[in-house]
């Protein structure tokens, strides 16, 4: 084990995936200023920096993936990829089908995104289920250094389009990760901590919310198991109804808003599959219908802050236990 | 196994975009006949196709548009599992998922059709870009419209490609229309390939209804890629002689222009040469159309007698 930050964890995957996989390149708008190392190691023909025009960007990806290439493509934040939009949704996520499968798409797209630096809406916007909601992409979003190494690596190795958020605010947070080889499935949570009473089902930075949201519940003598969706597509069902089961209780918590977003599938899940085991309404905590503000204050008021998870918490299990 | 098309004599040229025409008249007639879904047609634009498409090389690639029929039968596509593809039908050449609209063939390097206006821009590149780091030979064609060359991703393509020095031989099939708005509503230049000098790259009209200019154009053209590793912008100017997506009226349309048009028809003007220098003997020519009819007789019996895809298809070849 060692730790390294989450960026460190990004650079390593990417450099050992180029290293694994000569097919493997990697262009965005200075990636190749940013990536020193990268170019020094791989030359720059794999490493490029390109004009600031993120439609070709990611239709160029898509075009290199379906011949020989596996692109990694820096969207830079979220809501740039607004112009990439019909080259990873129209042509990346459904020229495999529409082709019969003559083609397949191994490109990863990493976007940051999530309050924490006070960019402002226009870089923050966590609009990762719109990726979930479309046909023939994964999405995954990690918490920890190690995930998003490990996450990375199988994102470079999978054979379909991924597109990879990087949390905004857990960038330089440290963390233990393996040595050598480590590539995390995508498709599996990771259950963080176990616990009894009541299930927190998250990603990305709100994870960490959990967790020390489950630290004061246990003070109160409130057992909470939390679970790290990592992946948001495909989406952990398993995961999700063996904890629903054993908890009986669930509350999902994320940074995107409420509406459509995916804690609105992990509660149908749950209300479909395991209605039987529930003790109490599926409960979300999440951000607003608002557009994510800049000011310190307002960015911190948007996201599910640990106080608000307890407190979201008693309202689910205390009318259990004061019966 | 499918074979790619080389046959670059001018009858070989006439015969192909005979039997495309045929191919897509029958497609239209059966849409009427409601036999067919609708279909945008590439009629009164054959020389195009054929010209450039029979310049390319096997280990070239195509990207084309929604207007494919024409590249992919030139190219040596069987127009029986073409017409599969529209009819939905198992064997058409993507499963029936594809439909008129976006059919690719990978085996003849026809790869990525999207019927999303510019769609095939925004992918020339990537191919592009494989060509050039795995040491591949081929170049990339990329057929698009003049439409598209009012889309962003246009002119997003054509700088990348010139900046990253990318094998593509861009085709702008201007053929003055937009679906149902007319090219002179849209734009106010009249030469689409006056704009590749801007982005440091060759660029080129033709006569798009004349295939031996068009395909010594583009054989010019794939030359001066292949030896400078540069893009190229190469436009055939040429007409829709049929409507947007059929079935369509053309009410629209200036009944004069249309009729000015007609009398370039690329066909006739090849077959009334051939006749006349006497490479082709009316005895030739009636061997060809005999050809050509038996040839979309036997697609029709094919795609006909073609099963519809299983429903446990839907979600098959979603993820890889
Ligand atoms: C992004 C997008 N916008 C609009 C359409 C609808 N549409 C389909 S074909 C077409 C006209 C395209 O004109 P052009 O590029 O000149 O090609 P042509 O049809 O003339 O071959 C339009 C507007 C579409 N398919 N995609
Ligand atoms: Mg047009």
């Amino acid at each position: 084990m060692s730790e390294i930050t989450v960026n460190e964890a990004v650079s390593q995957a990417l450099a050992e995936e180029m290293r694994r996989d000569p097919r493997v390149v990697m262009f965005g708008e200075g990636v190749a200023t940013k990536r020193r190392e990268l170019v020094r190691e791989f030359g720059e023909k794999r490493v490029r920096n390109t004009p600031l025009a993120e439609g070709i960007i990611a239709g160029t990806a898509v075009g290199a993936a379906a011949t020989g290439l596996r692109p990694v493509v820096d969207l830079l934040f979220a809501p740039f990829l607004c112009f990439s939009m019909d080259e990873i949704v129209n042509s990346a996520g459904k020229l495999r089908y529409m082709s019969g499968g003559q083609f397949a798409f191994p490109l990863v797209a990493i976007a940051m995104t999530g309050g924490g630096w006070t960019v402002g809406a226009q870089h923050n916007h966590n609009v990762e289920s719109w990726f979930v909601h479309s046909p023939g992409l994964k999405v995954v979003m990690p918490s920890t250094a190690a995930d998003f190494k490990g996450l990375l690596k199988a994102a470079i190795r999978d054979d379909n389009p991924v597109l990879f958020f990087v949390d905004l605010a857990l960038g330089f947070e440290p963390g233990e990760v393996p040595d050598g080889e480590h590539v995390v499935p995508l498709g599996k949570a990771a259950t963080l901590r176990a616990g009894r009473d009541v299930t927190l089902i998250s990603y990305a930075k709100t994870v960490n919310h959990c967790l020390q949201a489950a630290d004061d519940l246990a003070k109160a003598g409130i057992s909470a198991e939390v679970i790290d969706l990592r992946s948001l597509k495909p989406l952990d069902e398993k995961a999700i109804l063996a904890s629903a089961r054993k908890t009986g209780r669930v509350l999902v918590v994320h940074e995107a808003s409420r509406m459509c977003g995916v804690g609105a599938e992990v509660a149908a899940i749950v209300a479909e599959k395991a209605f039987d085991a529930l003790k109490a309404p599926v409960l979300r905590l999440t951000g607003p219908d608002a557009p994510a503000p800049s000011s310190y204050v307002l960015e911190q008021a948007f996201i599910p802050q640990p106080g608000a998870i307890v407190e979201a918490v008693r309202k689910l299990v205390v009318p259990a236990f004061a019966a | 196994m499918e074979r790619i098309a080389s046959d670059t004599r001018p009858e070989a040229m006439l015969e192909c975009m005979m039997l495309i025409r045929a191919y897509e008249e029958r497609l239209a007639a059966m849409q009427a006949a409601g036999q067919a879904a609708g279909t945008c047609t590439s009629v009164g634009q054959e020389a195009s196709a054929v010209g450039v498409v029979r310049a390319l090389g096997p280990d070239d690639r195509i990207l084309t548009n929604h207007r494919s029929a024409g590249h992919l039968i030139a190219r040596g596509a069987d127009p029986g599992r073409i017409l599969a593809e529209v009819m939905g039908k198992r064997d058409g050449y993507c499963k029936g998922k594809s439909g008129s609209l976006h059919v690719s063939v990978k085996e003849l390097g026809v790869v990525l059709t999207s019927t999303i206006v510019g769609g095939e821009l925004s992918l020339a590149t990537g191919v592009g870009l494989s060509h050039a780091l795995l040491g591949e030979q081929g170049i990339v064609a990329c057929f698009f419209g003049d439409g598209a060359a009012c889309e962003g991703i246009f002119h997003e393509s054509l700088n990348l490609a010139a900046v990253w020095k990318l094998p593509i031989l861009y085709v702008c099939e201007n053929n003055q229309w937009q679906a149902y708005v007319h090219r002179k509503e849209t734009m106010l230049g009249d030469r689409i390939s006056e704009w590749a000098a801007k982005y440091g790259m060759e660029g080129l009209t033709v006569d798009g209804n004349d295939v031996e200019a068009v395909h010594a154009a583009a054989t010019q053209a794939i030359a001066s890629i292949r030896r400078t590793g540069k893009p190229f912008l190469l436009e055939t100017y040429t007409y829709r002689l049929r409507g947007h997506y059929e079935p369509d009226d053309q009410s629209y349309v200036d009944p004069a222009e249309l009729s000015a048009w007609r009398a370039k028809d690329p066909i006739d003007r090849l077959r009334a040469k051939l006749l006349t220098s006497g490479t082709l003997s009316e005895t030739g020519l009636q061997q060809m159309r005999q050809r050509v009819a038996a040839a979309i007789e036997q697609a029709v019996a094919f795609a006909a007698a073609s099963p519809f895809p299983d429903t446990a298809e839907l979600t098959t070849d979603v993820y890889a």
